[in-house]
């Protein structure tokens, strides 16, 4: 797990123990998750659902404080939401209503006081021409088809120009089809901006084919199962004979196999 | 009881084995009608108010024949009575000068009403404390009707403006603090989430995230408000109206009944609901159209 000489990670979470309470049980979502994010990492955090993948996302995000362990961005340690952490939800109404989708990238930028008027405008255009939204954007988002507002979503995101994006499952909410185009997007965008993403997902296709690198998760409380690298073509390893797709499932479910069986024949 | 013992027996044969095949598709424009516009009268039909016009006009006309009908002027007097005394009342300028009075006093009253309902909000999104005050204080207040607090009002504050405006101000404060609270605390975790991941906190976090995402519910209790308001308004007038000499509509209604002058009355209320019709259907309804309705936020 030595990192290699060069750069340093430009995310560093170490020994991240995250405990949440419901109306009546204290819960550990992650139990002493450590990885490091280096700058233009695909990062994938990959698990079964109760993995604390997501909870993990929202600890980097700033939104809650591990009980145990640190996380820093660029060396400094994270605390509280931030504009250099950038989210993208998966949910449709992250988008504001009252705006259009011209004036939701604006936004960003205004509020977090990265640029002003004319200058923040011309920056939300870029970006939206970016995910081929230009005659949209003065539309709102509710007229906008599912797959569009998870455009000018990543829009605003990209446009913040920030140290990482955190994308919760952004893709999940989406029909088949689309999702598929829009993975296919993200990269495009990804080798035209080359941007940090820790990306969030339960789908193993997924992960491989977005992901440069996939942290592996085991659910209750989430453990660190292991990292593994992704061309995006689901290589074969040469020392198995497996593919990365199925190298994850056999990881992730190995020992769940009954189960698993159970679910397919049921 | 055969068949059910030997299911496969009804099972069709296997589908038969086609052949594939694969088709140009006609261009749209080749498709004669894909889309033809209505007729003009059912267009007209799809009209709300023209429907509405129509259903207002029969009523007059009813109301007409029924008072013909009658004949007797002290009780039912005819519409076109009605709009004789309500058109007299007009050009007297002593319509317009009760309306003016009243909805004077109603924006005062209104207007206060919000600006502690206001701080009332701001208190319950501060503290807990705060928010089990405006709790208990709206479920406690929200049941009561205004008018029933003016005879103590009469008490504390004499005849005058004050007592309308503090009944007032009871009526309007409740309902929106009830509804612009719960519109706060209905807006979306995620939203809550992107307003301060771009670094939204404090008064800006409320005027940028918070009110816009809760309008619909603020608007909701403006438009209550507005009604509960406008009907206390005009009872408070009916039971004692005048002060300082400047009497309201409910003044208006009660003085004419006094001297009888039933087709006044009628212009009266005439005039009550017109500006009733015309605040919620004019005012409220532009502000829908321009804001939840244009951002698809209507429930």
């Amino acid at each position: 797990m030595n990192a290699p000489s060069g750069p340093a990670p430009l995310l560093q979470v170490q020994g991240v123990t995250l405990q949440y309470k419901t109306e009546k049980h204290l819960v550990t979502a992650t139990y002493r998750v450590s990885f490091d994010v280096y700058a233009a990492d695909r990062f994938v955090l990959l698990g079964p659902s109760g993995c604390g993948k997501s909870t993990l996302l929202k600890a980097v995000g700033g939104y809650m404080a591990p009980t145990e362990g640190s996380m820093r961005l660029k060396g400094l340690p994270i605390r509280g939401p931030g504009a250099d952490r950038i989210f993208v939800f998966q949910e449709f109404d992250q988008l504001l209503p009252w705006k259009t989708v011209k004036h939701n990238v604006m936004f960003a930028l205004e509020a977090s006081g990265k640029m002003r008027g004319k200058a923040a405008e011309a920056h939300a255009m870029r970006y939206i021409d970016k995910v081929n939204l230009t005659k949209f954007a003065d539309s709102y988002p509710h007229t906008l088809s599912g797959g569009m507002k998870q455009r000018v979503a990543i829009a605003r995101a990209l446009a913040m120009e920030a140290d990482v994006l955190l994308m919760d499952e952004p893709f999940a909410a989406l029909d088949a089809l689309t999702r598929r185009k829009m993975q296919e997007e993200l990269l495009q965008l990804w080798a035209d901006t080359r941007f940090t993403v820790l990306f969030v997902t339960h789908s193993i296709p997924e992960a491989v084919l977005i992901g440069s690198r996939i942290l592996l998760l085991s659910p209750h409380p989430g453990q660190v199962k292991g990292e593994l690298n992704s061309d995006g073509q689901d290589a074969t390893d040469p020392a198995t004979g497996r593919c990365l797709s199925d190298r994850i499932h056999q990881m992730l479910f190995a020992d769940r196999i009954e189960e698993q069986e159970v679910v397919r024949h049921g | 009881m055969a068949d059910m013992r030997a299911p496969s027996a009804r099972l069709p044969a296997v589908a038969p084995i086609r052949p594939e095949y694969l088709r140009d598709v006609v261009a749209g424009g080749d498709i004669g009608v894909v889309q033809k516009p209505l007729t003009l009268w059912q267009r007209l039909a799809n009209q709300a108010w023209l429907r509405k016009a129509f259903i207002l006009i029969a009523i007059a006309a009813a109301w007409q024949a029924y008072a013909s009908y009658l004949n007797n002027p002290l009780l039912v007097p005819s519409f076109a009575a009605t709009l004789e005394a309500f058109q007299a009342g007009i050009l007297s300028g002593d319509i317009p000068q009760k309306v003016v009075n009243s909805v004077w006093l109603l924006l005062k009253g209104y207007v206060l009403g919000l600006v502690l309902a206001m701080l009332f909000t701001a208190l319950a999104m501060l503290s807990r404390l705060g928010n089990d005050l405006l709790e208990t204080l709206t479920s406690a207040f929200n049941p009561l009707p205004a008018i029933a607090l003016l005879p103590l009002a009469l008490i504390w504050f004499g005849l005058g403006d004050i007592s309308i405006i503090f009944v007032l101000v009871h009526s309007v404060l409740w309902a929106v603090a009830l509804n612009t609270h719960s519109g706060f605390r209905s807006v979306s975790n995620t939203l809550r989430m992107v307003g301060r991941n771009y670094g939204l906190n404090g008064p800006r976090f409320i005027l940028k995230i918070l009110i816009p995402a809760a309008f619909p519910s603020i608007l909701t209790g403006l438009k209550i408000g507005w009604a509960f308001a406008w009907r206390t308004l005009i009872a408070a007038e009916l039971v004692f109206g005048v002060s300082s000499g400047k009497g309201g509509l409910g003044w208006y209604i009660y003085e004419n009944k006094n001297m009888l002058d039933i087709p006044a009355v009628f212009a009266g209320l005439l005039t009550v609901i017109l500006i009733g019709l015309i605040v919620e259907n004019l005012v409220f309804r532009n502000i829908e159209a321009a804001t939840i309705r244009k951002w698809g936020m209507q429930s």
